[in-house]
């Protein structure tokens, strides 16, 4: 039986589809089992055994009462972001010291572009502005505060 | 040593990956070169500082003093604080270290080894205040840029050198020269060898002067490698960011220095007043010059409890950037009533100064003792905080401690 052209393409196409599809799964299921058999495969042939040491508390991506522990930086939307792109030239400290506006983050990244070899940051840059002026922005401080954290003590004479 | 190496692999590895496979200047990364960041010390071991010490960066270093760890009249080394713009200098080589003096305005362009500069020129030694252009950056409102300063950004340590009016005499000074800069060894954050991370410098009139040093000792010693080693120029009483640190070049320019962090907002505040939160261009700064009058209550440490009619001793250092404090006073009143406080004299010009009352308190209660220096212009500290300026500069509101009685 002689099929249409029209008809017959779209049939190709889907089973090459279906035959593509049906060798990832398949080779996906495989990985699988061969991980369930031999969870170390992964491990042992990527990162040297001598690296195996590492246990959970030590992991660098640890939050805690939502602090992002190895940065000091809050845990909010935007946060592997901000790890990724703002803490390879200076340290977060720098970064969680300041207050800006959603305008000031930004000015600032210019300036870093300008003049620090900041990279393009793409898509990125509004998740990190977004981030950086919700949870470091600026606090009304006035004209001067008052003293706080004080430790008190017994001053002898 | 497993964890750290670990630690050092996946960061190394996920920054290649993120940033998208190359480490930005990862080229001139040496070889077994452990980033700082990496290498996890602990900074208060590694430059011997107080444990009090306050952290407020770690790439690059930024550190400071609290009040009461200032209350040597010279500064240790474990009470300085720490400003650094750029990564320290790695592999320093004594022998190899060379000063060159060069620029537009020089007569002579002219190299010098550390032993001849030693050797050479006449040594001098002087009590120094340094201060950082930004400390007390963290009270400006609305917020500004960078570090956040308290209180404990300012030192004044012995330094020991060659004067830096010598050593440019001796290569040779044009007639049309107005400025000099600096050159030094630090990195630049990215690395780029191709950028300084700051090169600073000030008009021939201040590098001129007796007291502004080629220095390569600090109180005696070599000079701890935070605060430059092996050669730092020291020029006291203007913005630290002046005092640069491992110096390896002097430029005699012909016209205001532009090096880094000599242009845009760095180190200067609006020419005129300007209201919190304005904005200002570029050109309507003005490079900071002296630093203002200004002082600390070294002792006792905020937060001490007296009983009633025991007396309070209070002591501390005020200077006054390019002038003397003439006048100290103190107020427990907040600034109501003012009585003085003895004073002496700068052991040298730009060292600063040491002042001492003895206070008695009328009630039970909380009080704060404000600390107020005039300088020799008649100009005092304010007690609110001074003009407002977008990069934060020049707080020198007064210090105060609180205190109570009971």
């Amino acid at each position: 039986m002689k099929l249409p052209k029209e008809f017959k393409n779209p049939i190709k196409d889907l089973y090459t589809i279906i035959t593509s599809m049906s060798l990832v799964i398949g080779i996906g299921i495989l990985a699988c089992i061969l991980l369930l058999v031999n969870p170390e495969i992964i491990e042992s042939t990527m990162i040297d055994s001598e690296y195996l040491t590492v246990t959970a508390e030590e992991n660098e991506d640890k939050i805690e009462n939502g602090i992002h522990i190895r940065t000091g930086f809050v845990d909010d939307k935007g946060l592997i972001e901000t790890i990724n792109n703002c803490t390879n030239c200076h340290s977060s400290k720098l970064v969680i010291q300041n207050r800006m506006s959603k305008e000031q983050w930004i000015a600032t990244i210019r300036w870093m572009q300008k003049t620090q070899n900041l990279w393009d940051l793409g898509r990125n840059e509004e998740i990190i502005v977004n981030y950086l002026s919700k949870n470091y922005a600026p606090i009304k401080k006035g004209r001067r505060e008052n003293l706080t954290n004080i430790n008190w003590y017994q001053l002898e004479n | 040593m497993k964890r750290r190496n670990f630690v050092k692999k996946v960061t190394l590895g996920s920054l290649a990956t993120l940033i998208g496979a190359d480490i930005v200047f990862g080229a001139t990364m040496p070889n077994g070169y452990t980033p700082l960041a990496l290498s996890d010390p602990d900074p208060f071991k590694l430059f011997g500082l107080d444990t009090e010490m306050v952290l407020l960066n770690d790439k690059p270093w930024n550190i400071e003093a609290k009040a009461h760890l200032l209350n040597d009249n010279i500064t240790p080394n474990s009470a300085m604080f720490i400003r650094n713009n750029g990564l320290i200098p790695e592999n320093i080589n004594l022998n190899e270290w060379r000063l060159t003096i060069d620029g537009e305005s020089v007569k002579q362009k002219k190299t010098y080894t550390l032993k001849e500069l030693k050797e050479k020129f006449t040594h001098y030694s002087y009590q120094l205040t340094l201060e950082c252009g930004g400390n007390g950056r963290s009270e400006f409102n609305p917020p500004a840029k960078g570090n956040q300063w308290t209180i404990g950004a300012v030192s004044c340590a012995q330094w020991t050198g060659v004067r830096l009016k010598d050593v440019l005499e001796d290569a040779g000074i044009k007639s049309d020269a107005i400025y000099i800069g600096y050159h030094a060894a630090d990195i630049h954050l990215s690395r780029d060898p191709k950028k300084e991370p700051i090169s600073r410098g000030a008009p021939m009139a201040k590098a001129l002067q007796d007291e502004t040093l080629l220095a390569f000792q600090m109180n005696d010693e070599d000079i701890p490698i935070a605060h430059g080693y092996p050669l730092r120029l020291v020029a006291g009483g203007w913005p630290a960011s002046v005092s640069g640190k491992w110096i390896t070049g002097i430029s005699i320019r012909n016209k205001i220095h532009d090096g880094t962090k000599m242009k845009g907002k760095a180190y200067r505040v609006p020419c005129n007043p300007v209201a919190p939160g304005d904005k200002v261009k570029g050109e309507d700064m003005c490079i900071i010059e002296s630093m203002p009058v200004k002082s600390l209550i070294t002792n006792p440490k905020t937060g001490a409890i007296i009983k009633k009619g025991q007396k309070l001793h209070i002591n501390g250092h005020a200077w006054a950037g390019e002038l003397t404090v003439a006048k100290m006073e103190y107020s427990i009143d907040f600034g109501a009533t003012w009585e003085k406080c003895s004073i002496n004299q700068p052991v040298n010009r730009l060292a600063w100064q040491h002042f001492s009352a003895s206070i008695s308190f009328p009630e039970n209660g909380y009080y704060e003792v404000w600390a107020r220096a005039t300088d020799t212009n008649g100009v005092s500290q304010p007690m609110l905080l001074p003009g407002w300026n977008p990069k934060g500069y020049l707080n020198n509101a007064c210090h105060r401690i609180a205190i109570k009685v009971n």
